[in-house]
């Protein structure tokens, strides 16, 4: 079964992307439609953070083309990109250790409205709201990571970019991510997830886009998954 | 009447309040300094001449305009603190990828630029300013000055005030996450540029603040900044770079320490913040209340 794609809400074409000297995406497309959760997944170095980054703008230098809602976002700066209704929860998780888990929580502002509430967050997260007041950085890796996803859920933003959010962290930590995720996607969030774990995906996303070398390579629906099996393998290396 | 080790009371206290006006000062510059290398990553040289900035405005102002000291004081920082913002906007926001010389270089050049065409304008002799509160009290042991009182207590309040703006507000939630990690909060939506530009402004301005408490204590004069900003850079440096609260306590602490040498051993009372750098230096490198990045 091909899933019926929703009205496109992200599409990347064209997508080049440099790190001074370096470049590392040459010419990445992908789409994602209202409501979808798809994953980028690749081996180590395929490009698949670096095209997060080049959504959200915080690469040097980037070419092609990445629209939002139809609008153009290259050439112009991050804050803008946000404001638009783009949330980035980034692989090191970026968690601030000059501030407490609230401020961490309170810190992206709200962009659009419809995000959640804060008490809805610490429903969501409960060890959250019992460490409110403790340093950011002095939480757990799970709790770090539960505290970076958390804390754009509050802004609105429609389409969440995440990168990683189970790296190093236990079984039993990445199932409870994985039972987030999926509430999050019944929310009517558009998740674009890049992902390492390759059966960790599968159990979420809608659709897998395959990277290699800085380029996407493949798209293999969830239900196809099976009969795919050894060609992912052979593209994931595992 | 008492006496500590010979020193007549009146003498002790004297240099006590004397340090403690000397370490408002301290306080308020070194907290400036704080705010802007904490965002900035700018040692910002140009801090001495924006306090003399400060003293001459108000100073400007009275003589020329008839603008009381009252309005001078709110009036004198946001005209120098909107002098910072154009420098910033024109020539610092050029140098932050560079090394941490080349800020140096263009903000002690812009100090001695600036300093120079005070001096050429109106000499370096110096313009009295008069006490906006004359007048004092006889505490029995010292003779306390309205207007010195008024200094130390309204600079105590300008760096409570700071300290609170930073760590228990919004704005300072800002501040202080993209001291951190200014991508991430940019590509949170917020304009970080921009945060940047108005902090320098901020800390500009406390400098000025700082220049216009000064002028009725000292003669308003084109170098008036130029060794106080050698102390005040001490006191960084002891205090911790980029620290609120260790800017604020070093700043008062050493103005009494300076104070207390003057009374003790007087000869010593120029060098002894130096002294106390060395020491610290040499015990706790990252300074008394800083963290090692």
């Amino acid at each position: 079964m091909v899933p019926v794609m929703a009205e496109t809400l992200l599409k990347v074409d064209g997508l080049q992307a440099w790190y001074g000297e370096s470049h590392i995406l040459h010419g990445v497309g992908f789409e994602i439609g209202h409501g979808e959760l798809v994953t980028l997944l690749g081996r180590n170095g395929a490009g698949k953070t670096t095209t997060l980054k080049s959504v959200m703008g915080i690469v040097e230098k980037r070419t092609g083309s990445v629209t939002f809602e139809g609008r153009q976002l290259v050439g112009h700066p991050s804050n803008e990109i946000a404001r638009l209704g783009i949330a980035y929860c980034p692989e090191e998780r970026g968690i601030f250790s000059s501030l407490n888990v609230e401020e961490n929580l309170l810190l992206p502002p709200v962009v659009k409205p419809g995000g959640m509430s804060l008490a809805e967050i610490y429903q969501l997260f409960p060890n959250l709201e019992e460490r409110r007041r403790s340093q950011g950085t002095k939480l757990s890796g799970g709790e770090q990571q539960m505290l970076a996803i958390g804390r754009i859920l509050r802004t609105g933003a429609p389409l969440l970019l995440l990168d990683e959010p189970t790296e190093g962290l236990a079984p039993v930590i990445v199932q409870r991510i994985g039972d987030i995720i999926r509430q999050l996607k019944s929310r009517g969030f558009t998740i674009l997830l890049v992902e390492q774990n390759f059966h960790f995906a599968a159990t979420v996303a809608d659709r897998h886009y395959v990277m290699e070398d800085g380029r996407v390579v493949d798209m293999i629906a969830s239900a196809d998954v099976q009969q795919n099996i050894g060609k992912l393998q052979a593209y994931l290396g595992v | 009447m008492f006496e500590l080790l010979g020193i007549p009371p009146q003498a002790l206290f004297g240099q006590l309040l004397l340090g403690l006006i000397n370490g408002a000062f301290y306080a308020m510059l070194s907290l400036g300094l704080a705010v802007i290398f904490g965002m900035l990553n700018v040692i910002n040289f140009t801090h001495g001449a924006q306090y003399m900035m400060g003293a001459f405005a108000a100073w400007l102002m009275l003589t020329i305009l008839d603008i009381p000291f009252w309005v001078a004081l709110v009036l004198a920082p946001l005209v120098v603190g909107l002098f910072g913002i154009v420098l910033e906007k024109v020539l610092l926001k050029r140098i932050y990828h560079l090394d941490h010389l080349y800020g140096f270089l263009l903000t002690f050049g812009l100090a001695l630029v600036i300093e120079g065409l005070f001096q050429w304008k109106w000499g370096s002799s110096g313009a009295p300013y008069p006490s906006p509160i004359p007048g004092g009290t006889n505490l029995g042991f010292m003779f306390l000055p309205t207007y010195r009182g008024f200094v130390v207590v309204a600079a105590l309040v300008i760096c409570l005030v700071t300290w609170y703006g930073i760590e228990r507000t919004k704005f300072g939630a800002y501040l202080r996450a993209a001291t951190e990690n200014p991508t991430l909060v940019r590509a949170f939506g917020i304009n970080v540029p921009r945060l940047i530009t108005l902090t320098y402004g901020l800390g500009v301005g406390l400098a000025a603040l700082a220049g216009v408490l000064a002028a009725p204590i000292q003669q308003v004069s084109a170098l008036m900044g130029v060794n106080l900003v050698l102390v005040v850079f001490a006191v960084v440096v002891i205090g911790g770079m980029g620290s609120i609260m260790g800017s604020i306590v070093t700043g008062f602490g050493l103005g009494l320490v300076e104070g207390l040498t003057k009374v003790f051993y007087p000869p010593a009372s120029n060098t002894v913040i130096f002294v106390v750098m060395a020491i610290v230096l040499l015990v706790k490198p990252a300074g008394l209340f800083g963290q090692t990045k």
